[in-house]
């Protein structure tokens, strides 16, 4: 066979990609993101009624969403959310906990040091490493202009 | 002189090595797919009493073995060599099940080309004269195939519309110098091509040059023409990468649709499963030839087939760093008939 120009079967293969449902796949991000934030405000309601002031609330709103979060991916719900929410699900706290418990239960029988502790952050360490690097870098900025 | 040879890459046999057994495992997925009917055993949850999944997957190998074994009606010691190959680092579920069947072992890597390299190999020492029987097996398991090369299982992520679904499965041929088929009568062994595909979810269009390549040279060196066959079949191309295949192999003048079909778009029901593009995988053609085309042999419903397993030649440390994925198919004839 002659040999491929790989240029021209990129562009080939492209066309023969299906197309992802870009509307319905928003949708779908939308309505779930939005069901699971609208929850994380009843959650803060609910704790504000029972007592706590506004500064104890915005901790323990992101406490629940984590603990369920968790709790749904370890009982094999999340990942099947995920898949049709896509960043509905990935985005909110929620999925954040997802992407931290998911592998830790995933090297488990690597052991708890090498598997768990050592793979935890193997997804949500890059988002980690970035978030608090920028948030430093805005920080300082932020510094900066308010001299 | 190699006097078997036939053209470039090909090889006649001039006696050729028989296909006494075969046995075919599959997981639950694949049990419940269009093929479910020509699989010998279809395990239940995706561990089959182990503690991991690498160790099912090497139980799923060492079971295949056996199984091709009783069928067969011998026992391990009259197996001169084993070939097997799957996809985990360092092939541990190959040699992992090479332990406990204390058969003399040849661990392949050819990624989910092994099925046909497996055979190749096989079939060439038994016609050079070095064996009588042999035992050809790989497998695969999805979810050692996503924890080694994609994401954790539970993660909520999103497949892409092209990615494949890994095959749970190992299927085993058993090859031998006396039987009356069906034999393995010519092998083609590919090269590795490169037509520059980065996207690891999109391996069938990184493969199909590859499958395309081999298959334009057998025809070539053998003189064989695609309505000399029964069936063509590539081992997990799936939907896109079997349409990219196609189109390659007519621009070379040879017209395989009315033959041509793919391992990965036999097993799975892509709409009804949610497979996307359909199956991959070591296991993915083990399963197709030794569960369904196998059968279907013996049955005279096919009498001559030729089988393309093709593999991805990428690593997770090669995709990280920018590599391109490197493809290679090997193909074998099998027929009925010696003629």
């Amino acid at each position: 066979m002659k040999n491929i120009n790989k240029k021209d079967y990129e562009k080939y293969v492209n066309k023969k990609i299906p197309k992802p449902k870009i509307i319905k796949n928003c949708m779908w991000a939308f309505v779930v993101g939005g069901l699971i934030s609208t929850f994380g405000q009843l959650i803060t309601n609910f704790v504000i009624d029972n007592g706590l002031d506004e500064k104890e609330a915005a901790i323990a709103t992101p406490v629940i969403l984590i603990f369920l979060g968790a709790l749904f991916t370890g009982l094999g719900i999340y990942d099947k959310l995920g898949k049709k929410a896509g960043a509905g699900s990935i985005v909110p706290i929620t999925g954040f906990a997802n992407s931290i418990v998911s592998p830790a239960m995933e090297f488990k029988r690597e052991g708890f040091v090498l598997g768990v502790a050592a793979k935890m952050f193997t997804v949500a360490g890059p988002v980690l490493v970035y978030g608090f690097g920028s948030s430093v870098i805005v920080g300082i900025i932020y510094l900066l202009l308010k001299r | 002189m190699a006097q078997k040879k036939l053209g470039k890459q090909t090889v006649m046999f001039q006696n050729p090595p028989s296909i006494m057994a075969t046995s075919s495992i599959v997981g639950p997925k694949e049990g419940q797919g269009p093929l479910k009917d020509y699989f010998d055993i279809i395990i239940q949850d995706d561990l089959w009493g182990e503690e991991s999944w690498e160790k099912c997957e090497s139980k799923l190998q060492q079971e295949a073995v056996r199984l091709a074994l009783s069928n067969a009606k011998i026992v391990e010691s009259q197996v001169d060599y084993l070939f097997a190959g799957d996809l985990l680092n360092q092939i541990i579920a190959s040699s992992f099940s090479a332990r406990s069947l204390q058969i003399p072992f040849f661990g392949l890597y050819g990624a989910c080309s092994t099925m046909t390299e497996s055979i190749s190999l096989g079939a060439m020492i038994i016609d050079g004269g070095y064996a009588d029987k042999v035992a050809c097996v790989a497998s695969s398991h999805f979810s050692t195939a996503e924890r080694q090369y994609r994401y954790p299982l539970e993660l909520g992520n999103q497949r892409p519309l092209t990615a494949q679904w890994t095959v749970t499965g190992a299927g085993a041929s058993i090859l031998t110098s006396q039987g009356e088929g069906p034999y393995v009568t010519h092998v083609t062994t590919g090269k590795v091509i490169d037509p520059g595909i980065k996207d690891s979810n999109n391996m069938g269009a990184a493969m199909a040059p590859a499958a395309a390549d081999v298959i334009v040279q057998h025809f070539k060196d053998t003189g064989f023409k695609p309505s000399d066959y029964d069936l063509i079949i590539t081992g997990d191309l799936a939907s896109i990468g079997k349409d990219i295949a196609e189109d390659l192999i007519k621009k070379e003048g040879y017209s395989i649709s009315k033959v041509y079909s793919d391992c990965g778009v036999k097993i799975f029901d892509n709409e009804v499963q949610d497979t996307h593009a359909g199956g991959s995988g070591c296991g993915c053609s083990a399963v197709v030839f030794n569960g369904y085309i196998y059968k279907e042999l013996l049955q005279n419903k096919l009498n001559k087939i030729m089988l393309i397993s093709t593999g991805a030649l990428l690593s997770p440390t090669s995709a990280q760093q920018g590599e391109s994925i490197p493809g290679i198919a090997h193909a074998v004839t099998i027929s009925n008939s010696i003629s």
